[in-house]
Order: C-alpha cells, then structure tokens, then sequence
C-alpha cells in the first residue's frame, strides 16, 4: 500500500486488522507527512519519539488479537490538550514552556483505545479566533489556495487540526468548539468536524476558555471516521462533574443509512442579509438530498437567532476573563521581568500584558467588564435570559418532533490570511453567526464538506441534533456525506 | 454606550493587564464597538425569563468529601517560573 497517511481511519482500521498494514507503517508515513509540511504550519510540536513507540504498543495489541477501534491510528493533537510531558500551550506565549504533569480525559481516552500521539496541533490562541491567525506559533494555512495561488485561511480555532487532516498529516484530529471552532475549520478544509453535545466529552485537561461552551470533538475526514473517533473520545469522568452519566454508544454500529422520516427543520432565520448565492444554493441542495432519502423538510423559525451572536460575546468573554485569571505568572508559565521595586501587582499586570496577544486581552478586559459591578445585570445576566430564550427556540422545535436542523457552517469559503487584519473585531466575529447559536444550547452539531464554490473552495453544511443523540445526527451526516459525493482533494503544494 | 479613556485604565486595570497610556484611545474605541454591538441584547424582552446556569438540567454531582489525591508538591511546582524549597517565589507582597 502506498501513500498510508491517506487513509481513512476506518479504512486503516480493516488494513490493520486484515494485516496489510502496520502501525508502525501508517505512523511512519504520517511522520514522513508531517516532516514535508512545514509550509501549512499545522503541527507545532513533533513527538515522533512518542509515536514511534506507541505504534509499536499497537501492533503488539493487534498481534494479539486486543485491538479496539482506533488501536494503531495515528492522530494530531490540538494544542489546548494538555499531553502529559509535551508542551501544552494553547498557542498562548503565556505557557510557554509549559509541561503538563497529567493527562487530559480525552487524549487518556485515546491513547487507552491504542490511538498513535503525532504531536501538537496550531490553533488560534486560547481557542479565541476564526482565522488561526492569533497564534503565538504564527497562522496555520489551508492546503486549499485560492485560483490565483493566494495563501488562504484554515479557520479557526481548530485551524492546524483542520489543516493536517485535509492534507493527510494524520488520519484524524481532536478539536475543540466554543463558538464554531471544529465546525468552521471542518467547512473551510473540505472536512467532517463534529461539536458533541455539552457533557458527552469531558473537558478535564482541556485548558479553559468558557466553560459553559467548551466542548471537544473529533475532526476526520469521512462521518464513518467521526463516529469511530467520538466513540473513544467520550466518557463519563469523575474528575468533570458536567460530564454527563450515559452510555457511549457505538456510534458507527448507528450508521444505518436510513433517515426514512425524519423530520429535517431549515430554520427562516439564517437566511441572513448578504449570504453569498453559491452557500443559499447548497443549503437548498442538502435539503433536497435529505428529502430524496425518504426525510421530511420543515421549515420552522429560532426566533431569537439574531441576538445568539452578541450573547454569545458577552457571555464567553466573562467565562473567559474568569478562567484566564489563573495566568499570573506564579505557577507555570511565562513571568515578565520586573524592574526596580516592582510588587506582585505589577508581576501580574507585566507578565499578562506580554503573556496574552490582543484578541485574548481584549476578551478578557471586556469579560472583565461585563461582570463588573453596575454592568453584571445589564450584561451579563441579559445575555444568559437571553440564552435562555435561545436554548427554548430549540427545545420547542425539537418539542415539535423535529430530529435535525440544516443550516449553512460558515458565511463564506475559507478567506485569505490577513484578509481580517484591518477588520474591526466585530466583523471578525461575524463569522460564527451559524455556529454559536448550538453552542448556547449545548447541543450537538457536525460539518459535512457537500460542494464546491466558483473558486473550486470546499463549502460545508450543518447538522444540528437532539442532545445526546450523536448516533441519529452522524446518521444523517452520512446521507449527506453520500449524498454529496464530495471527494475533491487540495493540490500538493506545501 | 461608549467607554472613556478612564474607564477603559480602570477596567484593564481589574483584569490586571498592562495598557500603556498611549493604548488607551484604541482600546477605548474597540470596546465602546464591542458594547456598542452587545447592546443588540437591549431589544430582547426578557421580562420573567431566568438567567441560564447550565444547558443541561442535572443536579450537580456530589462525592464523598474524602482526601482523593496529594503529596506532590515537586509536581505541582515542577513548571513555576520560580519556585523555592518548596514553595512558589514571588515579589515581596507585604512590606
């Protein structure tokens, strides 16, 4: 077999099990991969040390006869996990240096089902961004180009985990979504990115950004693949009283192809002034691939759609300037050097100015002031009545026998880097205006690649499902992922 | 509503994040844009409504209120920028 880091995790899977292939092979071509591909940036920290021995590991497990789904598959890391003993860092130059003496719930549960560490993936710092460009590492790149060769973005924040899938580094990623992050970087690389629901995926580990948001998933390269890796990734974990007590299912065994009857819901208002022609035609297009496998279009309405994007800016920020305080400079991490009868006020003060790049300072100065007294109720309390009425729009859809909603993932293909340079930070935020609104109501959501623009870019869809109910919403992933038939691959460029 | 100069020292300040003096315009006008925007929020009738804790309605789990982990403190200061026989250093706080 050639080319190995091409594969599917599902396909590895079966090569490994017929003994076609080897760990050690699939991990080597990886690492072959990831070593021609500095000009994505992806990966910011290699552990083929590490990779090396857990695919030995895995082919002593294959060998015999214990192997579990994701035994031998080699996978990337976003930085935000923290790996025991790798540099975890968020992207942020405030951990710089950084080391973590234990290991998030997720990666334990990976490297537990026999899944290969490759090293660390780019993101945009402390998961605060859509471009990947507010990274201590500097910007990740799509593999995709533009027609006239322009370096685009891979979207953010999960932009080196989207990348190194799209360009085959790995055979699967971990992602993390707060307000998008797997989902539009999953849409601006031509790959499937899942958003479990809140407490299906433990967040112990994971270095916080908003708590009541967060939420880790896979990013892969088929739905089958999602399946696979959510499955391995979610648990039930003491140490996150969120996580949610309820049998993981086998997700793939749920991959029936059948969605004969169910309820499809497009809901009026993410028709938005200014979507571009290509992304309303496709949406059209997916409700009608879903209604040719036997589901049943709804149109329903979310009113409160239109206030999900500043709630969602008010509220993250808070949980974020709460969170971020923990950066002082005294336990880990970057300390500024003081001057001449500086105190402890001004060790924090110096050492988080240097620490924290602009978009991570401005959100949390501006958490900081929406939980300040005398703005706490006409801020933050209103944003959270607010996401109230934005989790009861969904419940009475759902209450009304809808299982799904299809929506556009982005406003857009993937831009060019530095397109956002000159953007106020409002517009930047513009981009999350289709997936925030899932993330305030913990729900669970999955990009699917489903066409093409004018440009030959990667367009996506979403689903948006029942909480826990990944199975049906991967179900009705695969109808659109065959549906859609969408196999085009980036040129090798890098 | 728009933040002056003062206001945006003040609350930078609390989030104890340096600004140089000549930054303070900037800042000032990027958060006045970001309340600006915010205050979208003041449409909504929110009248009766509660204020979200959580998305899930589950009653927060309790556990035995038993010692589950401890004794290491190497570990724990294995990644402090200055740590101390045992301790973390930091700048005299009390004079």
């Amino acid at each position: 077999m050639t080319d190995l880091n091409r594969l599917t995790i599902a396909g590895a899977r079966d090569a490994l099990a017929q003994r076609e292939v080897t760990a050690a092979e699939l991990t080597e071509a990886c690492l072959a991969a990831i070593s021609a591909s500095g000009r994505l940036n992806a990966f910011v920290h290699e552990t083929p040390d590490m990779a090396r021995a857990m695919a030995a590991e895995a082919d002593r497990r294959i060998a015999a006869g214990e192997a579990l789904p994701m035994t031998g598959i080699p996978v990337g890391i976003k930085d935000v996990f923290c790996v025991k003993g790798v540099p975890s860092q968020a992207a942020s130059r405030i951990l710089s240096g950084f080391r973590p003496e234990y290991e998030s719930t997720v990666t334990q549960n990976l490297w537990n089902a026999g899944a290969v560490m490759l090293g660390k993936l780019n993101q945009d710092e402390f998961a605060m961004g859509s471009t990947n460009e507010t990274s201590c590492y500097g910007r990740a790149v799509n593999p995709w180009k533009g027609t006239d060769g322009t370096e685009l973005t891979p979207g953010g924040s999960s932009g080196g985990s989207a990348a190194a899938v799209a360009a085959d580094l790995c055979l699967g990623a971990t992602g993390t979504d707060t307000g998008g992050s797997i989902r539009q970087p999953a849409a601006f690389t031509g790959t499937v990115g899942l958003r479990p629901t809140y407490g299906r995926v433990s967040r112990w580990g994971v270095i916080a950004y908003a708590s009541s948001l967060d939420q880790a998933g896979p990013m892969t390269k088929s739905v089958r693949d999602a399946a696979i890796m959510l499955g391995a990734m979610a648990s039930v974990d003491p140490q996150d009283s969120t996580s949610a007590d309820i049998p993981v299912p086998d997700y793939e065994a749920l991959l029936t192809g059948d969605i004969r009857g169910k309820k499809i819901g497009i809901p009026r208002e993410y028709r938005v002034d200014g979507m571009p022609d290509e992304i309303d035609a496709l949406w059209r297009k997916g409700a009608e691939m879903l209604r040719d496998a036997g589901a049943e279009i709804v149109d329903i309405s979310l009113p409160h759609t239109k206030y999900a994007l500043p709630a969602y800016y008010v509220i993250a920020p808070a949980e974020a300037s709460s969170n971020l305080a923990r950066y002082d400079g005294v336990r880990y991490g970057h300390r500024a050097r003081l001057g001449q009868g500086d105190g402890i006020t001004e060790m924090y003060e110096k050492t988080r100015a240097e620490g924290f790049g602009p978009e991570v300072r401005r959100r949390i100065i501006i958490g900081t002031y929406v939980l300040s007294a005398g703005f706490y109720d006409a801020y933050y309390n209103r944003a959270r009545k607010v996401r109230s009425l934005i989790k009861g729009d969904f419940d009475a859809a759902f209450g009304a026998g809808v299982d799904a909603i299809l929506a556009p993932t982005t406003p857009s293909a993937a831009f060019p880097l530095g397109a956002m340079d000159a953007a106020d930070p409002v517009q930047m935020y513009l981009q999350d205006v289709f997936t925030v609104t899932l993330n305030l109501a913990g729900l669970p959501g999955i990009a699917v690649p489903v066409g093409q623009d004018g440009q030959g870019l990667p367009l996506g869809l979403q689903l948006i499902g029942r909480p826990f109910e990944e199975g049906d919403l991967l179900n009705q992933a695969l109808v659109l992922e065959r549906a859609a038939g969408f196999v085009a691959k980036p040129e090798r460029w890098w | 509503m728009s933040i002056t100069e003062d206001e945006a020292r003040k609350v930078a300040h609390l989030a104890r994040i340096a600004v140089a003096d000549a930054d303070l315009p900037a800042l000032a006008r990027e958060l006045s844009g970001i309340l600006h925007f915010m205050e979208q929020l003041n449409e909504v009738d929110v009248e009766g409504v509660e204020p979200m804790t959580g998305v899930t309605a589950m009653r927060l789990k309790r556990r035995e209120d038993v010692v589950t982990s401890g004794g290491m403190a190497d570990r724990i200061l294995s990644n402090a920028p200055d740590a101390r026989e045992g301790f973390f250093a930091v700048p005299k706080v009390v004079e």
